[in-house]
């Protein structure tokens, strides 16, 4: 299975994670987005027209949306994470996957434009970021009000995978996380998760220890 | 008020190949807005807002401007022209952090086992030994040799964990240039910079910079690895406290490893290049 990847990209991250949560081995094919924009070159919109990463090619199976790559990896090597098996659990999962568009949409926006220069109405982007988040804060108090953590059921699901990258690299467009606590405790078990991997900006789960030997603040 | 120290020397404002037309990049350097845009003739030009064209020298893939008279002509980087190197731009990335700041935490040997777990260094191999740092009077720079580290992947090209010899040096006020043992070629070094334009004292564009002897790894794949590791300390570097560089030796108590930036910081002060530096203690 090939994903046409950018090590930056929160999307292709998403990809990265599922599968390694999944035991699944990805070939990975670096695209040159920043600053060779390569994802727009003629050459890779033959491969997807819409120009835009990650890409993920298993045999005649072309996908082209990261949503899609998660539940496409789900099926094969852990369906237990497409959710429970009821109409309203698959609904809201998929609630959630479409949720995942606008986290990027706006706190994903923001990061590249601070980080990458992209243009953007950043104020309008950081705006659309704090709404997503308050809604997600509400949501996951009332989850941990009913003893769970993870965004639908009791298990985590590509629901958390598809909404946990650009929450947790929101600081990267000046959106910090400190006003929501549960979002924040939520995004420590996904971290915990077995398999978890880190992409620059997300660090493992020692990182949230205490420092073994000094007091500084590295 | 700039201390004219720091408006006579060379920054960087853009990647060569990207530059276009009129206006071109529309970005600021040291706090005033500039225009670094290609005329008619393909010359590349550097204008303030006020329409006053500033010294500009091409070298190294990137842009250098100077608002004032340059006090020296930009630091050499003889192995840039050395033939069977790969020259790779790695973009821009722009980080709310003082550009000295940015410059600092590339020579802190010390963080790789930290904020680069498991590619530049690795628990618990975390121990710096003894290394040799001096500010080179003859050509004024600062330079840090004989630095020996553990690390499980150096470079792309690296297959397994091997002990890497670096040098640093600080090459220009906010161009930081490093030499480390090419896996590739024993007798050579691979060239890894990061080239820093300060928009203001406490926001910048960094561009990292690789000269490298390798012919197998894909450009992208280049690009991902040294982008990779330079995200990972920008959210610490944007975190950090005080947010400007404090120059005042007593505020920070050296241990070895530091002993680079400790060097760095009496260099600057020394030149009176403080922009983006806090000279009182607080
Ligand atoms: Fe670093």
């Amino acid at each position: 299975m090939i994903l046409y990847d950018y090590i930056l990209s929160a999307s292709c991250y998403k990809v990265r994670l599922m599968a390694a949560l999944l035991g699944i081995k990805l070939d990975l094919v670096a695209v040159d987005f920043h600053p060779g924009r390569a994802h727009k070159s003629a050459a890779f919109r033959d491969l997807n027209p819409a120009g835009s990463i990650p890409v993920l090619v298993d045999g005649d199976l072309v996908l082209t949306e990261s949503t899609a790559m998660l539940v496409y990896l789900a099926q094969i090597a852990g369906p237990q994470w497409l959710g429970e098996a009821s109409p309203q659990s698959a609904a809201r999962v998929q609630n959630w996957l479409a949720f995942s568009g606008r986290l990027n949409s706006s706190l994903g926006l923001a990061r590249l434009h601070d980080m990458l220069h992209f243009p953007a109405d950043i104020t309008a982007c950081r705006t659309a970021g704090h709404l997503c988040l308050r809604e997600l804060e509400a949501h996951l108090t009332q989850v941990r009000l009913e003893g769970r953590i993870f965004l639908e059921g009791t298990a985590p699901s590509i629901a958390d995978i598809a909404c946990f990258p650009n929450v947790a690299l929101a600081p990267d467009g000046g959106v910090e996380l400190r006003d929501y606590p549960s979002v924040r405790l939520w995004q420590r078990a996904v971290r915990s998760l077995p398999q978890f991997i880190e992409m620059p900006g997300i660090h493992r789960l020692h990182d949230l220890k205490p420092a073994p030997h000094s007091g500084a603040a590295a | 008020m700039i201390p004219q120290a720091v408006l006579d020397q060379w920054y960087p404002v853009a990647m060569t190949s990207l530059v276009g037309p009129w206006p071109g990049r529309e970005t600021q350097l040291l706090g005033r807005p500039i225009m670094v845009f290609k005329t008619q003739s393909g010359a590349v030009s550097v204008q303030t807002a006020q329409g006053q064209a500033v010294a500009v020298t091409l070298a190294y893939g990137h842009v250098w401007a100077c608002l004032g008279t340059p006090a020296q002509d930009l630091f050499a980087l003889p192995e840039a022209a050395q033939p069977g190197r790969r020259l790779v731009d790695c973009g821009v990335v722009r980080v709310k952090c003082s550009p000295l700041r940015a410059v600092e935490n590339f020579l802190d040997i010390a963080h790789f086992p930290f904020v680069h777990t498991d590619v530049l260094g690795a628990e618990p191999h975390t121990e710096v030994g003894r290394y040799e740092v001096q500010i080179r009077d003859d050509v004024d720079e600062v330079w840090a040799t004989k630095v020996h580290f553990y690390q499980p992947q150096a470079a792309k090209s690296a297959a397994g964990g091997i002990v890497t010899e670096y040098m640093y040096r600080v090459a220009a006020p906010t161009a930081a240039v490093l030499y480390k043992t090419c896996p590739n070629r024993t007798n050579e070094w691979d060239v890894i910079g990061i080239f820093v334009q300060p928009l203001a004292e406490d926001l910048c564009d960094v561009y990292p910079y690789m000269a490298l002897f390798d012919d197998v790894t894909p450009q992208a794949d280049l690009i991902h690895f040294q982008q990779m590791i330079f995200l990972q300390d920008r959210s610490i570097l944007e975190n950090q406290i005080p947010r400007l560089l404090p120059l005042d030796p007593g505020m920070e108590i050296p241990t070895q490893a530091d002993l680079t930036s400790v060097a760095y910081r009496r260099w600057l002060k020394r030149k009176g290049l403080t922009y983006g530096a806090q000279v009182v203690a607080a």
